[in-house]
C-alpha cells in the first residue's frame, strides 16, 4: 500500500488505526524480494500518539477468538486459531511437542539376541515405537521407585526363527505381548530360600485387574519392523515401558509432529483480464486462481483459493505482477495441524497442551505470591 | 532455588524475575506483559541453552514489577482458558455436524 501523507489522511476515528498502519500491523507481506512487517506490534503504547490503545483487553479478546475445525479423526486434526498471538500459539505447539507425557519403552532387558541387529540398536527401535495407552492412567518413576503397577508397563518378546524353514523372519512391533503382571524374569539372589522369587518389577497386582485395562488390553502402534531373523537366530527380550515427556526423550512425543503456518492472502490489486488473466492461472503451481467469465467475452482471474496458497512468490516473479498481485500472511490466523501418535486423539492433546500452559501460568503466581 | 526476583527495597517497579522455564512461557509472559499499559519495558534472556533458566526483565510506570508479572500471568491463564472452552465446543460442534457442515 502507497505510503499516504498525513495531511491527506481522513479525521481519525478513535481507536482505529489509519488502513497503512493496519496492514502492517496485521499482514506479513510477501515481496518478491523479501517478506516485510514481519515483526508483531505487541507495546500496550505503540499507537499511543494516534490516539489508539494497542493493550490487552481480555473481552475483545473473547470476542474475536475463534476456533474452526477443518479436520478430525483418530490420527490428525487441522484446525484454524484466529485472532491469538504467535507468542501463545507456539507456546502450544512448543507443549504439543515437548512436554506432553507419554509412555515409552526405557528399559530392554535381553535374555537372548543372536540377530544381526546389535543390543542397543535394538533398544532403540523398541524404544520409538508408540504404546497405545492413556499416560494419565500412570505416574512418573522417579529414580528411587520401584517398577510397579501404577509406574511400568512390561513387554515380552520372544522370536524364534526356525533353522528348518529356510527363509528369513520378520520381527514386528505387533509381536511384543503385554505382561499385566508384570516381570517374568527372576532377579539373582544369594539366599534362594525366600518363598516368593524376586522380579524385576514389584507389581502387587495385575494391570488387568484395574477397570482401565480390564477389556482393553495395552497394545503398541502395529505393523512397525523391528528386526530381521536369519535361520536359528532368536530374539528373546523384555521391555519396561515408563512415563516420561519430549524433552528428555523424542520417543516420549505424542505428537508425530504438531506445526502451524499463517493463513496466506492473495490480493488482486489491479483488475487481471483475458490474456493476463490466463498467464496467472497457468504461473501458479497450486492453482490458487481460476478465471472467471464477465460476458462480452470478458475474463477476469479471481482467487479461488487462497489457502492453497505456499507463497512461492512464482505469480510475482516476473518483473511488472508485483504491482498487480500481493501475497500476504495473515498474522493472527494460525491453521495449526496436529499428527498424534496414537496414544491419545488429537484434540485431547491439545487441551492437555493449553492446560500445561495453565499449570505453568499458576504455579509462577504461586511462587511469587 | 527455582524462583528469583532481583530487583532493589526502594524502587520495586524494575525486577528482573529468573525462573525456572523456557522460551515457552517467557515468550507468552512477554507478549502479555508488553500488553499491560503500566509496563514501560520487559524482555526475556536465556543465559545458557543448557541450563533450564529464563530471565524475565520488568519495568513499569510505578507499580510494583512483582504485582505486574502476577498479573500477567493471569491474563495468560485466562486467555487459556478461554481457548481450551471454544476450542472444546468448537470439536464438539464438528462431531456433531461429522464435518458434513462446513462453512
Amino acid at each position: 500500500m502507497p505510503k499516504v501523507p498525513l495531511w491527506d489522511l481522513p479525521e481519525l476515528p478513535q481507536n482505529q488505526l489509519p488502513l497503512h498502519l493496519q496492514l502492517q500491523k496485521t499482514r506479513v507481506s510477501c515481496n518478491n524480494d523479501a517478506p516485510t512487517n514481519t515483526e508483531n506490534v505487541t507495546y500496550s503504547g505503540a499507537y499511543a500518539a494516534l490516539g489508539v490503545d494497542n493493550s490487552l483487553r481480555l473481552d475483545e479478546f473473547r470476542n474475536n477468538f475463534k476456533v474452526k475445525v477443518i479436520k478430525l479423526n483418530e490420527e490428525d486434526m487441522e484446525f484454524d486459531l484466529i485472532g491469538i498471538d504467535a507468542s501463545i500459539a507456539n507456546a502450544f505447539r512448543r507443549i504439543l511437542i515437548s512436554e506432553l507425557p507419554t509412555m515409552a519403552i526405557e528399559k530392554v532387558l535381553v535374555a537372548n539376541s543372536s540377530s544381526v541387529v546389535q543390543d542397543e540398536v535394538l533398544a532403540h527401535r523398541l524404544g520409538l515405537i508408540p504404546i497405545k495407552v492413556d499416560p494419565r492412567l500412570f505416574d512418573y518413576m522417579s529414580e528411587n521407585d520401584v517398577p510397579n503397577e501404577k509406574n511400568s508397563i512390561v513387554f515380552k518378546l520372544h522370536v524364534k526363527c526356525e533353522r528348518k524353514s529356510g527363509e528369513r523372519l520378520t520381527v514386528y512391533s505387533h509381536d511384543l505381548e503385554w505382561l499385566p503382571s508384570g516381570s517374568e524374569y527372576v532377579l539373582p539372589t544369594e539366599n534362594s530360600s525366600e518363598s516368593k522369587p524376586k522380579t524385576y518389577t514389584s507389581f502387587t497386582s495385575s494391570q488387568v485387574s484395574l477397570p482401565e485395562f480390564a477389556n482393553n488390553p495395552i497394545t503398541v502402534t502395529p505393523g512397525i519392523i523391528i528386526s530381521k531373523l536369519a535361520p536359528g537366530q532368536e530374539i528373546e527380550l523384555e521391555a519396561h515401558a515408563v512415563k516420561g515427556v519430549g524433552k528428555t526423550h523424542a520417543k516420549w512425543s505424542p505428537v508425530a509432529t504438531a506445526w502451524y503456518r499463517m493463513l496466506p492472502e492473495v490480493v488482486l490489486l489491479q483488475d487481471i483480464e483475458d490474456e493476463d488473466a490466463q498467464k496467472l492461472v497457468n504461473k501458479c503451481p497450486v492453482n490458487v486462481f481460476d478465471i472467471e467469465d464477465m460476458g462480452k467475452g470478458v475474463k477476469r482471474a479471481t482467487v479461488a483459493r487462497p489457502r492453497a496458497c505456499t507463497l512461492c512468490r512464482e505469480c510475482i516473479r516476473e518483473p511488472g505482477w508485483e504491482e498487480k498481485v500481493a501475497l500476504r500472511r495473515v498474522k493472527d490466523h494460525f491453521i495449526f495441524t496436529i499428527e498424534s501418535t496414537g496414544a491419545l486423539p488429537p484434540e485431547v492433546l491439545f487441551t492437555e497442551a493449553v492446560k500445561i500452559l495453565e499449570d505453568k501460568c499458576e504455579s509462577v503466581i504461586t511462587e511469587l505470591s | 532455588m527455582s524462583k528469583m526476583e532481583h530487583g532493589s527495597y526502594k524502587d520495586q517497579s524494575a525486577s528482573t524475575f529468573s525462573l525456572a522455564e523456557d522460551h515457552t512461557l517467557a515468550n507468552a509472559l512477554r507478549f502479555t506483559l508488553n500488553q499491560d499499559p503500566r509496563v514501560s519495558v520487559c524482555g526475556y534472556s536465556i543465559p545458557h541453552p543448557s541450563e533450564a533458566r529464563v530471565n524475565i526483565r520488568v519495568q513499569t510506570t510505578g507499580d510494583p514489577a512483582k504485582e505486574v508479572l502476577k498479573d500477567s500471568c493471569q491474563d495468560l491463564m485466562m486467555i487459556c482458558q478461554h481457548v481450551r472452552s471454544t476450542f472444546d465446543q468448537a470439536v464438539a460442534d464438528f462431531k456433531n455436524n461429522n464435518g458434513s457442515e462446513s462453512e
